[in-house]
C-alpha cells in the first residue's frame, strides 16, 4: 500500500494531514522520482512522512552542496525538475553554492529549506539562518512557508515557477512548526498554475520573426550561434533543422554543445575563451549573427567594445534581460526557442527562402581556410599522457555516446573540446558558475536517471577534492560512474593563467600531499585504477568502462605543463587568439 | 539621466527586499524608494528614482520586470507626469525676525507650519526635488536647519494612461 493510500485511509474522516505529510504529498503530485537531501532537526517531520511513502526515493548525500548539484544533474539530463530538501542553517547554507550554479545555467531545482519554528524566527534561534535572504541574490524566486494549508500551492507554484520561461532554482522555506503532528490542515492542490505577476512569453513577435527571416535571408556570411537554450528547450532537431536549411555554419557555446551535433559538417566548433579559431573567426567576420539561447557572456566575446563590429545581430531569447545586456541586438526576438525556431522555418518557406549559393560557397571556403589551422591539436609525442590524449581515447571507447559531467578547470575544456557530442544533454558541466566539485555529484544523479548508460565524471585532482566525500553516496547507491581524473599535480588552469600572465609563479596553484587515489577509492568499496602510461592508456580505460557494476576511478597522470589551447588574448576582440604557444591566429 | 520608475507588485513578504537587493546586486542607482499598499491591499506600489544611461535603464525595467512578484513598471519619465515629493523640516525659530522669514519663505513656497515649539517650527512641503531643494537652500540662508525628512518623489502618469492590473 501507498503512502497516499495510507494517509488517504487513515485520516479519510478528518481529510486532514500535517504539514509534513503535506510536503510528501505535494511531491507526489508534481510526479517527482527522487529527492536529494540530508536530515536536520527542523526538517525531521518531512523525513519521518518520506519513510512511511513509496512514490519517491530519497537520496542521503553527504553534504547538502552535493544534493542540489545531484539534483541539478538530474535535471539536466531528463529535463525534469530537481528536488532537494535541506534543514535550517547550515544545511540550507551548504546549499548555496549548488542553488548558484542552477541559476547560473538556468537549471530547474525545487529547493525545500527547513526553517526553526515561527515563534523563533529572528532570535538567532539553534540553526537558523534567513535562507531565504542568503539565496535571494541566486534563485529565481523563493517562498516563505507560513501556514500548513499554504503548503501544497506554494510546492506546486514552486515547481511550476522552476520549469517555466527560463527556468531556475526556487528555493521553499519551512518553519518546523507547520510541519509537527499537532498542526494540520486540509489537502488542497492546484497544479495547474496561474499566476498575475508571471506570464512568460511563449511566441515570438510575428514583426520580430519576418525582420530576423529578412536580415537571414540577405546575409552573406552568417553564423548561427547557439547556447544553453536550445538544450533547455530540447530544440537540437530544430536547430539542425535549422542550420541545414541555411547551409550555415554553426557554432555551440560551452553550455550548447550537442545542441548541434559535434560531427556535423556545419559545426564548427565551441567558441569564445577556448573556442577553435574558425568558430571565432567567423563571428568576427560575419554579417548577420542568429544568436540562439545564447547570452554573449564574457567567456564568448572577449573585449565587447571589439565584438563583431560588422554583423546585425539576430537575438532569440526566452529572456528579455540578456537581450541587448552585453552586446547590442539590431533584431531582438523573446519567446520560447522552440517556438521561435519554428516561426522561423516557417517564415523561410513562407518568403521561399533560397541560399545564395555564390555567397555561401565561398563563405564557407573562408571558413574551410581557418578550420585548416587545426587550432583544436595538440602533439602526443613519446613522453607523458597528454590530457587531450586521455579525452579522445574515452571518447572512442564510449563511442561517443556517454554522458559526460565534468568539473571545472583546464580537464573541463580538453572534454568540450575533444569529445564531439551527438546529442544535447550529453554534456553537463558548470558553465556558468564554474563550480569546482560539481561533476562527481552532477554525475550520480545522471547515474541515477540513465542507469544503463556510460556516465563519466571528467575531472581533475583539484576539482575531486571538493566533492570527493560522496564516494560514500555512491557505495550506499550503487552508482557506478567511471570518475577519471586527469591527474596534473597541479590546479591545472590556474597554474596556466600564471604561466601565462603572471610571470610562472605559481601561487598555491601546486596540489602538495595527494591523497593516493586509488586507496581512497577502494576505501569506500570501489574500484581504484592508476594510469601512467600512454602503452597503457587504451586498454585499462576500455577496463575501467567494462566494469559494469562498479564505481571505477581512473587517475590518470597526465604532463602537468600542458595549456588548453586555443585561447583568446586578453582584452582583444573575440578571435584575437592564442593557436599555441607564441602562435596567435 | 534621472529617471523615475513605478512599480506594481504583489504585497508579499520579502517583495521589497527583491527589489532593493536587485539593485545593489546589479549595481544600479537608488536615489530614493518610496513603497506603500494600493487601495488594492494585495498590491503594493513603489517608486523609485534613479540614474543611469539608456542601456542601464533598459536593463533595470527588464530586470525589475524579471522580478517574479512583480506586475507592471514603467518609467513616468518617458512622457508628461507629476511628481510629488513631501518635505518635514524643523528651523530654528527663535525671535520675532527669524520667525517672521520663517513664515514668509514658507508662504512663498506655498508649505504650511505645521507645528510650533518654543524656539521651533516644523514646516511641510510637498513639490518635486527641485522645489524641496530650493527651499532647504533658501531656508539654511535665513535660520539653521534642526532636522529635516523627506519623502522620496512618488509619481503618476498625466492623462489616461494609469499602471493598474
Amino acid at each position: 500500500m501507498n503512502f497516499l493510500g495510507t494517509i488517504k485511509g487513515k485520516h479519510m474522516t478528518t481529510n486532514s494531514f500535517t504539514g509534513a505529510e503535506m510536503v510528501v504529498k505535494a511531491l507526489a503530485a508534481m510526479k517527482i522520482k527522487y529527492i536529494f537531501g540530508y536530515p536536520g532537526g527542523t526538517v525531521l517531520d518531512i523525513y519521518d512522512a518520506i519513510f512511511q511513502q513509496s512514490e519517491f526515493e530519497h537520496i542521503l548525500v553527504r553534504h547538502e552542496q552535493a544534493a542540489t548539484h545531484m539534483a541539478d544533474g538530474y535535471s539536466r539530463a531528463t529535463g525534469e525538475v530537481g528536488v532537494v530538501l535541506a534543514t535550517s542553517g547550515p544545511g540550507a547554507t551548504n546549499c548555496i553554492t549548488g542553488i548558484a550554479t542552477a541559476y547560473m545555467d538556468s537549471i530547474p531545482m525545487v529547493v525545500l529549506s527547513g526553517q526553526v519554528p515561527t515563534n523563533l524566527i529572528g532570535d538567532d534561534a539553534f540553526q537558523e539562518t534567513d535562507i531565504v535572504g542568503c539565496s535571494r541574490p541566486v534563485v529565481k524566486h523563493s517562498f516563505n512557508c507560513r501556514s500548513v494549508e499554504d503548503i501544497p500551492n506554494t510546492i506546486s507554484k514552486a515547481f511550476y515557477i522552476a520549469k517555466s520561461g527560463r527556468p531556475g532554482p526556487v528555493v521553499v522555506e519551512l518553519p518546523k512548526d507547520i510541519l509537527m503532528p499537532h498542526n494540520k490542515g486540509e489537502f488542497h492542490i492546484e497544479t495547474d498554475v496561474q499566476l498575475r505577476s508571471y506570464n512568460p512569453t511563449e511566441k515570438g513577435h510575428p514583426k520580430q520573426i519576418r525582420k530576423a527571416v529578412k536580415a537571414i535571408s540577405s546575409a552573406k556570411k552568417l553564423v548561427v550561434y547557439s547556447g544553453g537554450g536550445i538544450v533547455l528547450a530540447d530544440a537540437a532537431e530544430l536547430l539542425t533543422e535549422l542550420v541545414e536549411t541555411l547551409n550555415a555554419p554553426c557554432t555551440n557555446t560551452l553550455m550548447g554543445l550537442g545542441g548541434l551535433s559535434g560531427t556535423h559538417k556545419n559545426f564548427i566548433g565551441m567558441l569564445g575563451m577556448h573556442g577553435s579559431v574558425e568558430a571565432n573567426k567567423a563571428m568576427a567576420n560575419a554579417d548577420v549573427i542568429l544568436a540562439l539561447g545564447a547570452r554573449f557572456d564574457d567567456r564568448v566575446t572577449n573585449n565587447v567594445k571589439k565584438f563583431c563590429p560588422n554583423a546585425t545581430i539576430i537575438h532569440v531569447d526566452i529572456d528579455p534581460t540578456s537581450i541587448s545586456k552585453t552586446i547590442n541586438a539590431h533584431i531582438p526576438v523573446v519567446g520560447l526557442i522552440d517556438i521561435v525556431l519554428q516561426q522561423l522555418l516557417d517564415e523561410l518557406i513562407e518568403t521561399d527562402y533560397q541560399i545564395d549559393q555564390k555567397a555561401n560557397d565561398s563563405w564557407w571556403q573562408q571558413i574551410n581556410q581557418w578550420r585548416a589551422v587545426n587550432s583544436v591539436g595538440y602533439t602526443q609525442g613519446e613522453g607523458k599522457i597528454k590530457p587531450q590524449r586521455v579525452i579522445e581515447a574515452m571518447y572512442k571507447i564510449t563511442n561517443g555516446e556517454a554522458y559526460v559531467c565534468s568539473d571545472v578547470g583546464q580537464h573541463q575544456m580538453f572534454a568540450a573540446q575533444y569529445y564531439p557530442f551527438a546529442k544535447p544533454r550529453q554534456w553537463i558541466n558548470s558553465g556558468g558558475l564554474g563550480t569546482m566539485g560539481f561533476g562527481l555529484p552532477a554525475a550520480m544523479g545522471v547515474k541515477l536517471a540513465f542507469p544503463d548508460s556510460h556516465v563519466i565524471c571528467i575531472t581533475g585532482d583539484g576539482s575531486i577534492q571538493m566533492n570527493i566525500q560522496e564516494l560514500s553516496t555512491c557505495s550506499q547507491y550503487n552508482l557506478p560512474v567511471v570518475i577519471i581524473s586527469l591527474n596534473n599535480r597541479s590546479l591545472g588552469m590556474v597554474r596556466q593563467w600564471q604561466d601565462m600572465i603572471y610571470g610562472g609563479r605559481h601561487a598555491s596553484s601546486y596540489m602538495e600531499s595527494l591523497p593516493d587515489f586509488v586507496k581512497l577509492a577502494e576505501s569506500y568499496g570501489h574500484v581504484g585504477m592508476q594510469i601512467n602510461h600512454l602503452e597503457e592508456l587504451d586498454d585499462k580505460l576500455t577496463e575501467a568502462f567494462n566494469i559494469k557494476n562498479r564505481l571505477v576511478f581512473v587517475d590518470v597522470l597526465v604532463d602537468e605543463l600542458e595549456h588548453v589551447y586555443p585561447m583568446q588574448i586578453r582584452l582583444g576582440a573575440i578571435d584575437d587568439m592564442w593557436v599555441r604557444k607564441g602562435e596567435k591566429a | 539621466m534621472r529617471r523615475i520608475l513605478a512599480i506594481l507588485l504583489e504585497n508579499e513578504p520579502g517583495s521589497l527586499s527583491r527589489i532593493v537587493g536587485l539593485f545593489s546586486q546589479r549595481a544600479f542607482n537608488i536615489e530614493s524608494l518610496t513603497v506603500a499598499p494600493t487601495e488594492d491591499a494585495s498590491l503594493s506600489r513603489i517608486t523609485i528614482a534613479t540614474s543611469g544611461d539608456d542601456r542601464v535603464l533598459e536593463q533595470i525595467v527588464k530586470q525589475v520586470n524579471k522580478l517574479i512578484d512583480v506586475i507592471k513598471i514603467t518609467d513616468l519619465t518617458e512622457r508628461s507626469h507629476i511628481e510629488r515629493e513631501l518635505l518635514l523640516i524643523k528651523v530654528l525659530a527663535m525671535n520675532e525676525k527669524s520667525r517672521t522669514e520663517v513664515k514668509r519663505i514658507t508662504d512663498i513656497f506655498r508649505g504650511s507650519i505645521v507645528d510650533i515649539g518654543k524656539q521651533i517650527y516644523t514646516v511641510q512641503l510637498t513639490g518635486n526635488a527641485e522645489k524641496l531643494n530650493a527651499f532647504i537652500e533658501t531656508m539654511g540662508n535665513e535660520t539653521e536647519i534642526i532636522e529635516s525628512v523627506r519623502s522620496g518623489c512618488v509619481g503618476i502618469a498625466r492623462g489616461e494612461k494609469a499602471l493598474r492590473v
